[in-house]
């Protein structure tokens, strides 16, 4: 496992890391024996970075992801969130999670929708308006917060899911593929809105994806891994500038860090055939 | 242009009657061609009895004693008598009415009974506080009338349905959040409804009479009886529709289980109570109208059926099943109307 970067690297005052993972195993036990779904994960995300999980299918990296919402519980090694346990952190409040579907209610408009987590939180009715118009602002959506999902564009339902993890405000935004099913076109749309939202915000986001190009137009830092067992195989660290257009994707710099993503990925493929 | 613009109206009117039109269709053809086959069967299912009226009667038939009848194949009757026929149509008891008998009778036995019917108003020469005379009030309060009949059937079932419903979703709701409830309550569901409702119909009504329990309550029991199957069925699926990744997203919330029933698995499971209600519904009339035949219930569809059946009387039968058979279309109509309110408003319905 390699931690260098490529180029100049801001290595300014140093940060406390907002998740902190040392030696993480997990393994679920399923019919056909024991499945190594995480083996040895240790990573470190500073509070305010964009890290984006790459790899094949297998590779644990939306096991990690859940792992850090307290969603699965790992059998080995230590994880910490805010200095606290993934559980208690949620518990405060720590993360807003989007998933790989909009998973929006069909019987909840977007706005009562981006509501739900309010309500369950028990924010007072004032402050639920006032937060629905701020994150529907965020994510491009006024004036269709009466709307059903059903009346939305794929894209637009999947905003609005971002909408709703971020309504309550929590410091980490954990993302699992959530442009996986739509088409490339809006894709590069929304993650043009997602950078400019985390600069912002100055959210930590975690993102699993597929995408090389992806991976490497949104991120500060991409974390590389491999299956059986899920594995990190590289760490890399991005110098691109905070701004970034669509065409930075043509630059030299763009290229040689998605080079190294790919080089990565063909050393972690364990084809069995 | 201004053509177009006179003829577009009209034509966007007749397009309206034509799609009603193209909609009726089907059923009118479904339901002429069951007239069809019903009036067909009414000539041979009555020909034994026209036959041997007729050779009371003197007339000359082949064969001529009624033994030789009674041995002889129906279609073969038909044919070496056919002048007989007509006479199977006309009957004043017959094995099988023509579908127009029982028309009659049903209309005889609602609007029919009508006896000086008029509209006093509610002023001081009313006879009572509908403003119709006493005559009209035949239609509905006389003792032969069918809406009377079908009222004392609908009271129970609506009870019985009411009892059966909540019933259904508290078990639901047992059985979705309890894994003891969930191996128990559904094996014991199931075999309720295996159990003949006609076998345990005589037997609840029997020991409830005995400790003095008696009316609207036996039958509303046995209706809700057959009502709270579909209702746990449904409930059980309905309240187990939300997936892994909603459920998961109420965790990230870190929501309490009332939040997940109440906020997500209660309305995702709207769709599915509501297409178990209609079966329900239609499972608590059949379980009233059962529940008054072996008690010789003197009110209700299913007494009608029972006399009906002591004394022949096949119009009067028919008459009671069409009733409960529209009686039933009208709840499920009922229900389906609410479902589409219902559905709509929580943006469910497109």
């Amino acid at each position: 496992m390699t931690t260098d970067s490529i180029g100049a690297t801001d290595q300014s005052a140093p940060r406390e890391p907002v998740i902190q993972a040392t030696d993480l195993d997990l393994t679920f036990q399923t019919n056909d024996g024991p499945v190594h779904a995480l083996k040895g994960v240790s990573l470190d995300i500073q509070k305010g970075e964009f890290v984006s999980f790459i790899g094949p299918s297998g590779c644990g990296k939306t096991t990690f992801l859940r792992v850090m919402a307290a969603l699965e519980e790992p059998t080995g090694g230590t994880i910490t969130v805010n200095g606290m346990t993934p559980d208690e952190a949620r518990r405060k409040r720590a993360y807003g999670y989007v998933f790989q579907a909009a998973g929006l209610y069909p019987w909840r408009t977007i706005e009562k929708n981006i509501k739900l987590p309010l309500e369950i939180m028990g924010f007072d009715r004032a402050e639920q308006e006032k937060r629905v118009n701020n994150v529907l602002q965020l994510v491009d959506l006024e004036g269709f917060g009466k709307k059903y999902p059903w009346q939305l564009s794929g894209g637009m339902q999947q905003r609005a899911s971002i909408a709703r993890a971020l309504a309550f405000d929590a410091d980490i935004l954990l993302m699992d593929e959530p442009f996986g099913a739509l088409d490339e076109i809006v894709r590069d749309h929304l993650n043009e809105q997602l950078l400019k939202l985390w600069a912002r915000t100055n959210k930590t986001i975690g993102f699993v994806t597929h995408s090389i190009p992806e991976a490497v137009y949104l991120s500060t830092k991409i974390v590389v891994m491999s299956p059986r067992p899920g594995r990190i195989t590289d760490i890399i660290e991005s110098d691109l500038p905070a701004e970034r257009p669509l065409d930075i994707r043509d630059t030299p710099e763009f290229l040689a860090i998605a080079h190294r993503v790919r080089d990565g990925l063909r050393a972690g493929h364990a084809y069995d055939d | 242009m201004s053509d177009l613009t006179q003829t577009a109206p009209r034509s966007g009117l007749s397009l309206g009657l034509l799609n009603v039109a193209r909609g009726a269709l089907p059923v009118v053809v479904v339901v002429g061609l069951l007239l069809g086959i019903w009036l067909a069967a009414v000539g041979p299912m009555n020909f034994r009895l026209a036959l041997d009226q007729a050779s009371r009667g003197g007339a000359d038939v082949v064969p001529a004693t009624p033994q030789e009848q009674g041995q002889t194949g129906l279609i073969r009757l038909m044919l070496d008598n056919p002048s007989v026929l007509p006479a199977a149509y006309v009957f004043e008891r017959p094995r099988l009415p023509r579908p127009q008998d029982v028309l009659i009778e049903m209309r005889d036995n609602t609007v029919g009974l009508a006896r000086g019917c008029e509209w006093t108003g509610w002023g001081a020469e009313a006879e009572n506080w509908t403003g119709f005379s006493d005559g009209c009030l035949r239609v509905v309060n006389n003792r032969r009338s069918l809406i009377f009949h079908a009222w004392k059937t609908l009271a129970p079932t609506l009870v019985g349905f009411a009892i059966g419903t909540g019933l259904g979703i508290l078990l639901a709701v047992g059985i979705v959040h309890n894994r003891t409830m969930d191996l128990s309550v559904m094996p014991w569901a199931i075999a309720s409804q295996t159990i003949p409702i006609l076998a345990i119909a005589p037997m609840v009504i029997v020991v409830l009479n005995a400790v003095g329990v008696q009316g609207l309550l036996p039958k509303s029991l046995i209706s809700s009886y057959l009502s709270f199957f579909p209702v746990v069925v449904g409930m059980v699926k309905g309240l187990r529709s939300p997936g892994a990744m909603e459920l998961d997203l109420m965790r990230t919330y870190s929501g309490s289980g009332a939040q997940v029933f109440w906020k997500l698995r209660l309305p995702a499971s709207l769709p599915y109570l509501f297409t178990s209600l209609k079966i329900g519904i239609a499972a608590a009339l059949v379980g009233t109208i059962v529940a008054e035949l072996p008690t010789g219930a003197r009110f209700g569809l299913g007494a009608r059926l029972l006399t009906g059946s002591y004394y022949g009387q096949t119009v009067q039968i028919w008459a009671a099943l069409f009733t409960a058979a529209i009686s039933a279309a009208l709840l499920v109509w009922i229900i389906g109307a609410i479902e589409r309110r219902v559905l709509t408003g929580m943006g469910l319905a497109r």
